[in-house]
């Protein structure tokens, strides 16, 4: 397997407290797998999905490199001509300042095979350099860099504040095909459609010219979920896309992206505090706390061999429906 | 000895210019020291029934009788006082309590309202309550938002028990919570359950809580009752279709070295 992603010795620090939110984290995220990022509150969890997509506020101070290998062979579209498809050349380099992701992103192409020097970047979002160490690479065009929304779909915990509230949702998912894949207004409402009908929202037809207070929250992180592979993304982070949801909504959202992730052959960043949830769909967990890497592994591995303790006390405190009640445990030593 | 019987309770809300049943003909006991868990989907009527069995809104229909008393018969005075010993713990203390407010103001509240205990008194009282819920009495100058969400649980659950009252309505109460605290504060409902003999109505949507510390269990679908029972014996073998929705769709740990 190759990696889609490597990141390395990634720590951020938000400066209002000065605290690190991450602290470094070095993990490479395979093309084509599941990884579940999984934590506690204050774990990091969130602003390494953050990073990964450059969405980090601008006050983020960080260090580190995110490096990606995004595959020569682009995987049409099937609404998308070869012409408008993103032209990913494999070129390396840091990102310009005007790009939409991390100045700390490299990208490398498959091919050729050099990788490039890990560089100790030390940047802001704004894309200006502190501490006057360091040193630019020459930028490349927008083109060669991976883009939220065309080579990385994002899924949020609260859809509702996700969706334009004013704005039909058929709408929302065709802007998304508009931005990144060039598609004129009628080829990307059809789009839409298709989409709406592959994350099995009933009647498309109506569901497009919906808005989202029309729609219940299962329905509406669809829509979210439709918008985010709208461009045929490499990879998908959802971040806690389930947790405001109830039980039942829940599983059947987390069995879409597993059926999305494996049509379309995306890369799986599934980012949550719950390691039962997370077990149930990926090929390896690593977990978070206090901003570090603790464990990475297997799930197999993480939920039968934890080699740390923390894990272990994470899954201790699973409340499953095969543990011993707590009511027990009272009496017993009552 | 019942603490808490719901009849025949009903809520309709109008949705889209059309009536619909938020709840629909629900009734259930609940006795002295005995949890109580309400489950079901969004939208299935958990917390509505919260909201009715505390008064924050009123029945379309329906009885409560509160420690033998006509709950809905009560007004002024005599619901002020009788509400003392009916409690409330909902998910988000941040969105319960004033933020600047103190630990030591949100506790004196209670105790002041309800005549429990003398200006004079009232800081070892505030201080024997926080050391009641596992929290050090040096929290009491903290502000609400300086402190953890699990030390904002607990110092809710001081407030409700300040009144010493004889049922708790727990809606989602652990819900926001880490896991590893969590644990700790079902622990102590448990252990406050067992002490002062208090009577949870425990909402939540999460099977696998509601196994580990409910004794009975009613599951909702659209507002009705769709099964109820032992909650053991209820979870490990549902009968009703929502019932066996909501185990199908808990997470499992499959774990083969437990």
């Amino acid at each position: 397997m190759t990696a889609l992603l490597s990141i390395r010795d990634l720590s951020v620090r938000y400066r209002r407290d000065g605290v690190g939110a991450l602290k470094g984290v070095s993990l490479h995220v395979e093309a084509g797998e599941r990884l579940a990022i999984i934590g506690e509150s204050g774990s990091g969890k969130s602003t390494l999905a953050l990073a990964v997509a450059g969405l980090l506020a601008k006050g983020a101070v960080i260090d580190g490199t995110i490096e990606w290998t995004i595959p020569k062979s682009q995987t049409s579209h099937s609404f998308a001509p070869l012409s408008v498809l993103p032209d990913i050349s494999p070129t390396r380099g840091e990102i310009e300042p005007s790009s939409p992701l991390s100045p700390i992103s490299n990208v490398v192409g498959e091919m050729p095979a050099a990788k490039p020097p890990i560089s100790p970047l030390v940047g802001e979002m704004s894309g200006r350099t502190e501490g006057g160490a360091v040193e630019r690479q020459p930028s490349h065009p927008r083109d060669t860099i991976p883009h939220l929304g065309r080579d990385i779909g994002f899924v949020f915990q609260d859809p509702s504040s996700s969706l334009d509230p004013v704005m039909p949702v058929g709408k929302q998912i065709a802007e998304v095909a508009r931005a990144h894949l060039g598609l004129g207004w009628p080829q990307s409402m059809t789009l839409a459609k298709t989409l709406l009908d592959r994350v099995r929202l009933p009647s498309p037809d109506a569901v497009l010219y919906a808005y989202p207070h029309q729609l219940s929250g299962g329905q509406k992180q669809r829509v979210a979920i439709a918008a985010a592979i709208a461009a045929g993304p490499k990879l998908l982070i959802a971040d806690e896309a389930t947790s405001a949801l109830d039980t039942i909504v829940q599983a059947e959202i987390v069995a879409l992206i597993r059926r999305l992730v494996a049509e379309d052959g995306m890369t799986l960043l599934f980012i949550s505090h719950d390691i039962a949830l997370a077990a149930t769909l990926a090929d390896r967990i690593a977990v978070l706390r206090h901003g570090e890497l603790i464990e990475l592994g297997e799930t197999d591995q993480i939920l039968n061999a934890p080699r740390h303790a923390y894990t272990r006390s994470l899954l201790d405190a699973h409340l499953g429906l095969d543990a011993r009640p707590l009511l027990d445990r009272q009496g017993a030593s009552a | 000895m019942t603490v808490l019987a719901v009849s025949n309770l009903a809520k309709r809300y109008r949705r889209g210019g059309k009536p619909f049943a938020a709840v629909d003909d629900v009734s259930f006991e609940i006795g002295r020291a005995e949890t109580l868990a309400l489950a079901g989907p969004s939208g299935s009527g958990k917390s509505t029934i919260a909201r009715l069995v505390l008064r924050l809104i009123e029945p379309d229909a329906g009885r409560i009788d509160f420690e033998g008393a006509d709950f809905l018969a009560l007004s002024g005075a005599a619901l002020r006082a009788r509400r003392a010993r009916l409690q409330m713990v909902f998910q988000d203390p941040l969105a319960a309590f004033n933020p600047r407010a103190t630990v030591a103001r949100v506790l004196d509240d209670p105790l002041r309202i309800h005549n429990i205990a003398s200006r004079a008194e009232r800081p070892r009282r505030i201080a024997a309550l926080l050391e009641r819920v596992g929290l050090d009495a040096s929290l009491a100058s903290r502000a609400i938002h300086e402190i953890s969400g699990g030390q904002r649980q607990r110092v809710a659950i001081a407030r409700a028990i300040a009144t010493r009252p004889s049922l708790i309505v727990l809606d989602e109460a652990v819900s926001a919570l880490d896991v590893s605290v969590r644990g700790q504060i079902l622990e102590l409902l448990l252990d406050l359950q067992r002490q002062e003999r208090i009577a949870y109505l425990f909402i939540s949507h999460d099977l696998g809580v509601i196994r580990a510390v409910a004794h009975r269990i009613i599951v909702l679908d659209s507002g009705r009752v769709a099964e109820s029972g032992d909650a053991r014996a209820v979870i490990a073998n549902p009968q009703s279709a929502i019932g066996k929705a909501l185990v199908a769709a808990t997470p499992r740990l499959t774990r083969s070295r437990p």
